[in-house]
């Protein structure tokens, strides 16, 4: 295509379906009606999304790139619209997801003299974006998108902001629609270099207690393969962090599962004991370290990331290596020797025997219980979905993952409400797949409007609202920390969520006794007309561990509850 | 001439000539708490991108970060540490000095020992015009302080390499 004369919203359009766009999340509104219009008079075969807030719709985009590892998009009007949004671009941008966010904007004339609806999202959103545009003209639509699914997917990923005011999208566009990209700051070949590959390799030779250490970065390279490749040819054990979850099957026998906070009790114990850490993809988050000056103090520490910025950001490594994952992994395997670390790894597998992650069937109900059941019924190949607290920690803890994309959790940023549109959007790109999202009672209720979307499209989704009555994370630090002082942490006065699930045209199902659990988790997976909803009744006061105290040392974690009262954590959050 | 205070940074950031470019660099330096000390912005020979000069103050780990972030703006093509370089460093200021016909010919003698301009002059004022290193700037400063300094305005380092180094 073309210079023939359209309109600017139209001209989106076509340059969206050229980058490939299934799907648009948003919600409409004035500034942004040129755009819907285009929707229908390009008679675009992208699918609308209707949502029911536009937070949602961020978090639907989030869910479905991360399932799918494809840019997402979302479509929304100016003002409240646009703000509303803002959640779900930090959530995104914390954990490097693209995404491409197009807000309608006033008539340009109008900017910056508070017309109706109009908000400076340009400049709201400027810390948490990877980059974005005001677009003055029509003709810069074809050249702004395309750059902004590039900048959005390459490098480290990010979310893109497109500000479009409504003369422009209503203006007249004549641009060729493939336009040429204009980034002369932006630079996408991360050369590996190979001295450095070789003195990694040569660290890896020396060591006899060799730790990998896989992230996020990981997973976005597409480094599984490769990664598993490196670990088994080496005989290297691999832990993961949140989000690396699934970039190393967690079933494999050098799997220590997630690092950490409430991490394994090996896998920290890994850490604190390794000789030599060499971390893939990771930012080396504060989740994860602890405490940053006793944090593998004996080891070796070298660090591969796509992002300059994170070298030397937390850790200083001795060895690091700015390069894609993959492509570095690939490097360094032919270089590395098969490693003698078998005393090593059986040392380990001591600890694995020994501290177990483990919970009581019997009694009351429990959060892992529950998740246990669906990570068993399911072979750890559904796409689970959580939100944020004790249970996503349990989900982390409790399901494993095979593989990637199938683990959707806000990391970085901790965003409660993220889970049910997560899982919405990720249902959305894979349709023919199970779909779990875990949540609790309080992230469910800052979202839960999101059922008429899933109800209204059928789609494939077992929510899981694991319900103790609490915001149960917090809670656990009151009555760790706080003397069990508990404040603002009782959800009472939480609706009959079933009842809820049932108002949608939503089938519901009540969860009560550890004896229902298998019957109800296997007829919650059965259940093929639709999303399904489990209220659990779960153990109000349960609290999650293995846990390392914020700003601790990973080796001052706590396997089990203490019998002693703890000093307030020294760490943000 | 190098700068001796480790606190002290002068940063030369080359540029995309956009809108909201000088934004998203400030905000960077905002966000790690950095105070910006002086800003200089200016188009480069090609008019598509600019110049920035930053001064600013903290500790140097802090600015390795800084550093590291701004250049990966996407409108940043590259950001360059000055501080410990032998870069040509140079700044103008212009102050204003209550002097009437008594004390002229004395703070015309300091000024013209210092290599300034008299830029303007009334019978209770003038307005001297100083070019050089901040450090020259600053022991000016001094000199004529024993007059009342009534406004004094200065533009901020501008830095450049030397030789066939580039900025």
């Amino acid at each position: 295509m073309t210079s023939k004369t359209m309109e600017g919203g139209q001209a989106i359009i076509r340059c969206l379906e050229n980058e490939g766009v299934e799907y648009i999340f948003g919600y409409s509104g004035g500034a942004a009606i040129p755009i819907f219009d285009a929707l229908v008079t390009t008679q675009t075969k992208i699918k609308f999304v209707l949502v029911r807030h536009e937070q949602g719709a961020a978090h639907m985009a989030d869910g479905y790139a991360r399932a799918t590892g494809k840019p997402a998009v979302v479509l929304v009007t100016s003002g409240p619209g646009a703000t509303n949004t803002l959640t779900g671009i930090m959530t995104a941008h914390m954990d490097s997801i693209p995404m491409i966010v197009l807000t309608g904007q006033s008539v340009s004339w109008m900017l910056g003299k508070d017309a109706f609806q109009e908000a400076d999202i340009f400049g709201i959103t400027m810390p948490v974006v990877k980059h974005s545009y005001l677009v003055k003209h029509a003709n810069d639509i074809p050249r702004i998108v395309r750059e902004a699914f590039h900048i959005a997917t390459t490098g480290r990923p990010g979310p893109v902001l497109i500000d479009i005011p409504k003369d422009v999208s209503a203006g007249p566009c004549t641009a060729d629609l493939h336009a040429e990209m204009d980034l002369p700051g932006y630079k996408t070949d991360y050369p590996v270099d190979n001295e450095t590959i070789l003195s990694i390799a040569e660290a890896l030779a020396k060591s006899q207690r060799p730790l990998i250490l896989a992230g996020h970065g990981a997973m976005i390279s597409g480094a599984g393969a490769s990664l598993r490749a490196l670990a088994e040819k080496a005989q290297i054990p691999v832990t993961t962090t949140l989000l690396g979850k699934g970039v190393f099957p967690e079933t494999h026998p050098l799997a220590l599962g997630m690092l950490g906070m409430h991490g394994t009790a090996y896998a920290n114990k890994a850490v604190c004991e390794c000789d030599l850490l060499l971390n893939i993809g990771s930012r080396f988050d504060d989740r994860i370290i602890g405490q940053p000056a006793r944090f593998c103090k004996d080891a070796r520490i070298i660090h591969i990331d796509i992002d300059a910025a994170e070298i030397n950001k937390m850790i200083r490594p001795e060895i690091v290596c700015v390069a894609d994952a993959k492509t570095a992994i690939d490097e360094l395997i032919k270089h590395v020797p098969v490693l003698e670390t078998k005393e090593w790894r059986r040392h380990l597998d001591g600890y694995k025997a020994r501290y177990p992650l483990k919970f009581k069937r019997q009694g009351s109900l429990k959060m892992q219980h529950i998740i246990d059941e669906f990570y068993k019924m399911t072979g750890g190949h559904a796409c689970v979905a959580t939100d944020v607290g004790q249970h996503q920690m349990w989900a982390a803890q409790f399901y494993k993952n095979e593989s990637r994309h199938n683990w959707l959790s806000s990391g970085g940023a901790g965003t409660m409400g993220f889970g049910l549109p997560a899982c919405i959007g990720a249902a959305f790109g894979r349709p023919d797949d199970t779909h779990i999202c875990f949540v609790g009672d309080g992230g469910f209720q800052m979202t839960f409007f999101e059922l008429a979307t899933a109800a209204l499209h059928k789609l494939p989704i077992k929510i899981v609202v694991l319900n103790n009555h609490y915001l149960g994370m917090v809670r656990q630090w009151q009555q760790l920390f706080y003397d069990d002082r508990k404040s603002g942490v009782d959800l009472e006065g939480n609706p009959d969520f079933v009842k809820l699930a049932e108002s949608f045209g939503i089938k519901g199902f009540n969860l009560r006794r550890p004896g229902d659990v298998k019957r109800i988790v296997k007829s919650a997976l059965d259940y093929d007309d639709g999303p399904c909803l489990i209220n659990c009744e779960v153990e109000k006061t349960d609290n999650v561990f293995p846990m390392v105290p914020a700003g601790a040392a990973l080796e001052d974690m706590l396997v089990e509850p203490p019998s002693t009262k703890l000093e307030k954590p020294t760490g943000s959050t | 001439m190098p700068n001796t205070d480790k606190n002290m940074h002068t940063l030369s950031v080359y540029v995309s000539n956009k809108p909201g470019v000088l934004a998203r660099v400030a905000q960077v330096f905002a966000r790690r708490g950095f105070n910006i000390e002086s800003l200089v912005v200016s188009p480069a020979i090609d008019g598509h991108f600019s110049r920035m000069t930053i001064s600013c103050s903290g500790d140097p780990e802090g600015l390795d970060q800084i550093i590291k972030q701004v250049s990966k703006l996407i409108d940043v093509l590259h950001c360059v540490d000055h501080t410990f370089d032998e870069s040509v460093v140079k700044e103008m200021g212009l102050i204003k000095i209550a002097v009437d016909s008594e004390g002229r010919s004395d703070a015309l003698q300091i000024a013209e020992h210092f290599g300034c301009k008299t830029v303007d002059l009334t019978p209770e004022s003038m307005i001297v015009q100083i070019v050089g290193d901040p450090a020259k700037i600053d022991a000016f400063e001094q000199m004529i302080a024993k007059y009342r300094i009534i406004e004094l305005v200065r533009t901020g380092k501008v830095v450049m390499s030397r030789g066939q180094e580039t900025t």
